[in-house]
């Protein structure tokens, strides 16, 4: 959402899609020309004596898309800003993030909404889309004023109330119903609230050995056979978040073979860690929905590979130390995972063979755009490399591995799940609209 | 032995047998009129109590000044798992006391090896949530073999709430590494959805499993649970699950019955089997001294703690 025209940049060599070598000419917010590598001279170009990155060795995607990141702000301040969160987004390759509702106050009126739009612009490391609540309040009980949060500034077109599910029926029928008016899309944390109640972590094996109250997948699946029965009787969009389990898995791949309007989405650390990791007690390692079991990790990865999920989203969820530093019970469940997300997208995807580098395009950015309403979305991965396209790139090493510090991060918070480990790929540039919002790894 | 005592289910075998020889010499040593050994003098073990448990706490408490340990009772009360000071200051506070040992009951599962990560003293697990509670099944597995000569072999069934039971776990995976064959008994919905990986055969049936029993164990069941709608009255499971006098006698002429108290009579058990000969109920909490003696003087090492090798330390949770 920038309107300066950012000045033209010239990026050498670098590898669109990891294909071959060429130049990227970014003028006027778009991509101006692209040539093989060595095709473009700066000076013929008009592009000014620094603007120039020289990026043999780099591979270009265009820029991440998160429809799922919690920014805390307003409220929660100590954890995140959108601030701080938005820079951590630019460092891990993000262009936009749509910012989750459960703010404090909750973002359920076009005045919130419009606030979190306006911190996002002024802090201008990505673009920030606020994600409205389906219901005041998160309270599930009266619909929030949706058309307003739609026309407001922040034009909001995915309504959320993540971290509670619309468990009503009639209430998320209506919600479905009501948003097709403004091609809005209810984007519904999936926990039937009976089967959940004190629960800590993934019903099974492992709970019963660590005397946890379990999350059973059941919870999960039920209300997304729910929803996408509600979508495709009343014709509108459902988009699944953070699905975590092989059997809703299915139901999405059923519900899609009937030709409703059902998206879904998957987070890094569901496609990586498993729930043996909760016999550290340490709540790191506590998250909603749970970390599940290697079964489940390998459907998921299997669902993201053939586009039964659509996207990749972070889930995002810092939290302050004090509410980690505790007794799991006591901990708040959530994780950051903005600046991982690439690295795990790569580890647990790309390097098994399960995705090429379109894929990850298609999966971090191009499809992810879609389904939050973004405007001017590139029809496919190759168009998101050519003239014409939008701007938006990452630019990210694929060889490099590092070390995940969690001092390191921009987050305010340090709960990385990831820490000590060893992942591939690292972001070194970030365009947003035709404007480096990260360069050599650091923020502009 | 490891450094902590927070889960049988990364104790050895061998370390679990020391643990019971140790026992059963400070049991006879209960049996003379001097009952104190100087061992622990000059250390300190805190009793850290979330909940309420007179007599666990008090079981340590004498266990401790038995072995001439100073004991600091760090009163808990009114915490909770939500409010208040929070366990890792509560931690930093036992440390900067100088505790050697922190005995900890927490409502919640795992509180013990948070509190492991953040004390550089011995942590006992005293009970936690629905995790284990490991010198209970430790004082059980001696109570059995005090009475019966051996654990090896027998066959266990443990009856009532598995589910939401510290002790039920912590008795499975001792009772597998000291060679019991454990049956389960229980309603379905008071059984953990994952109990099909546990070392342990299930039933529904108590009538069937009691004659080939040489050890009953029966769990307290809290009458809470009905609002849960895991059983519909307390007057149905106690018909279906309880041990009256009829059922008890259909075991084996040598079988114990065993309860880790506070018993429900009348629930769970019946007065009479509760109070008869082949009961333990009350030798068990005897011997809960014994053993709790046994596994400080193990965990401090009466004679140092420094004197402890490093071979003798193993586990990466439970061993920082
Ligand atoms: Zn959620």
């Amino acid at each position: 959402m920038t309107t300066t025209v950012a000045a033209p940049w010239l990026l050498r060599a670098v590898r669109p899609l990891g294909g071959e070598p060429a130049d990227l000419l970014l003028a006027g917010g778009r991509v101006a020309e692209v040539a093989r590598a060595g095709g473009i001279a700066p000076t013929t170009a008009g592009v000014a004596g620094g603007n120039v990155l020289d990026a043999d060795g780099l591979f270009a995607l265009p820029g991440f898309v998160d429809l799922h990141t919690h920014l805390r702000e307003p409220g929660r301040e100590d954890a995140e800003t959108v601030e701080s969160g938005t820079r951590a987004a630019a460092l891990g390759g993000y262009t936009t993030v749509f910012a989750m509702a459960n703010t404090n106050p909750v973002a359920d009126t076009a005045g919130v909404v419009e606030q979190v739009w306006r911190l996002g612009r002024s802090a201008g490391h990505c673009d920030v889309r606020p994600v409205g609540a389906v219901t005041v309040g998160l309270a599930g009980q009266r619909l929030a004023e949706l058309g307003a949060m739609a026309t407001s500034a922040a034009a909001v077109r995915v309504f959320s109330d993540d971290g509670h599910c619309v468990s009503d029926a009639l209430l998320m029928r209506r919600a479905l119903e009501y948003v097709k008016a403004f091609d809005g899309v209810i984007a519904q944390h999936a926990e039937e609230p009976r089967l959940t109640e004190g629960a800590q972590m993934n019903e099974g094996s492992c709970s019963a050995r660590l005397g946890m109250t379990g999350w059973p997948a059941v919870a999960e699946e039920a209300i997304i056979a729910r929803d996408a029965l509600l979508a495709g009787h009343v014709g509108s969009r459902l988009h699944v978040c953070h699905v975590s389990t092989a059997g809703s898995v299915e139901i999405i791949r059923w519900a899609k073979a009937k030709g409703w309007r059902v998206s879904a989405e998957v987070t890094p650390h569901h496609l990586l860690l498993t729930d043996e990791l909760a016999a550290t007690y340490d709540p790191v390692y506590k998250v909603n929905p749970p970390l599940r079991t290697a079964e489940d990790v390998a459907a998921l990865r299997a669902g993201l590979a053939d586009g039964t999920i659509d996207a990749v989203a972070t889930d995002h969820a810092p939290h302050a130390p004090q509410d980690k530093d505790t007794e799991w019970a006591a901990a708040r469940p959530g994780m950051v995972g903005l600046q991982t997300a690439l690295s795990v997208v790569i580890q647990t995807m790309v390097e098994p063979g399960l995705l090429d580098w379109a894929g990850v395009a298609e999966r971090m950015s191009l499809a992810p755009a879609r389904i939050g309403g973004l405007p001017d979305v590139p029809v496919d991965a190759r168009s998101s490399m050519g003239v014409g396209a939008p701007a938006n790139l990452t630019l990210f090493d694929p060889e490099a591995r590092w070390v995940v510090d969690p001092a390191g991060l921009a987050s305010r918070s340090r709960n990385t799940p990831y820490r000590g480990m060893t992942l591939p790929g690292q972001v070194h540039a970030t365009f947003l609209a035709g404007r480096p919002t990260v360069l050599d790894g650091k923020i502009r | 032995m490891n450094r902590h005592l927070l889960s049988t289910a990364d104790l050895r075998r061998d370390d679990a047998l020391l643990v019971l020889d140790t026992a059963e010499q400070m049991a006879r040593l209960s049996d003379r009129s001097v009952k104190k050994l100087p061992t622990l003098r000059g250390r300190t073990v805190v009793n850290l109590f979330f909940e309420d448990s007179t007599r666990t706490r008090t079981s340590f408490e004498l266990a401790a000044k038995r072995l001439s340990a100073d004991v600091i009772n760090f009163s808990a009360k009114g915490s909770s798992v939500s409010k208040g000071e929070s366990l890792k200051d509560t931690a930093l506070t036992l440390e900067a006391m100088g505790a050697d040992a922190v005995v900890i009951r927490h409502a919640a599962s795992g509180a013990p090896h948070r509190l492991a990560g953040w004390v550089r003293g011995s942590v006992v697990n005293a009970g936690d949530g629905t995790h284990e509670h490991p010198t209970q099944a430790l004082l059980d597995a001696f109570t059995i073999r005090r009475r019966l000569g051996t654990v090896e072999g027998l066959r266990v069934t443990i009856v009532g709430d598995v589910l939401h039971s510290r002790v039920a776990r912590s008795n499975v995976w001792l009772l597998r590494t000291l060679g019991a064959h454990v049956t389960l008994v229980a309603p379905p919905t008071l059984l953990p959805h994952g109990v099909a990986d546990w070392p342990v055969a299930v039933s529904y049936d108590l009538d069937a499993v009691l004659p080939g029993s040489d050890v009953v164990m029966m769990l307290r069941v809290q009458r809470e649970r009905m609002l849960g709608a895991f059983f519909p009255t307390e007057r149905e499971y106690s018909r279906r699950y309880g041990l009256d006098a009829d059922r008890a006698a259909t075991l084996p002429g040598h079988a114990l019955v065993m309860h880790p108290g506070p018993m429900v009579r009348g629930m769970e058990i019946a007065s009479e089997v509760a109070d008869s000969a082949r009961s333990t109920i009350v030798e068990q909490v005897a011997n809960g001294v014994s053993v709790r003696m046994a596994v400080l003087y193990l965990l401090l090492g009466g004679a140092g703690a420094d004197e402890r090798k490093p071979d003798d330390q193993y586990g990466e949770v439970a061993d920082r």
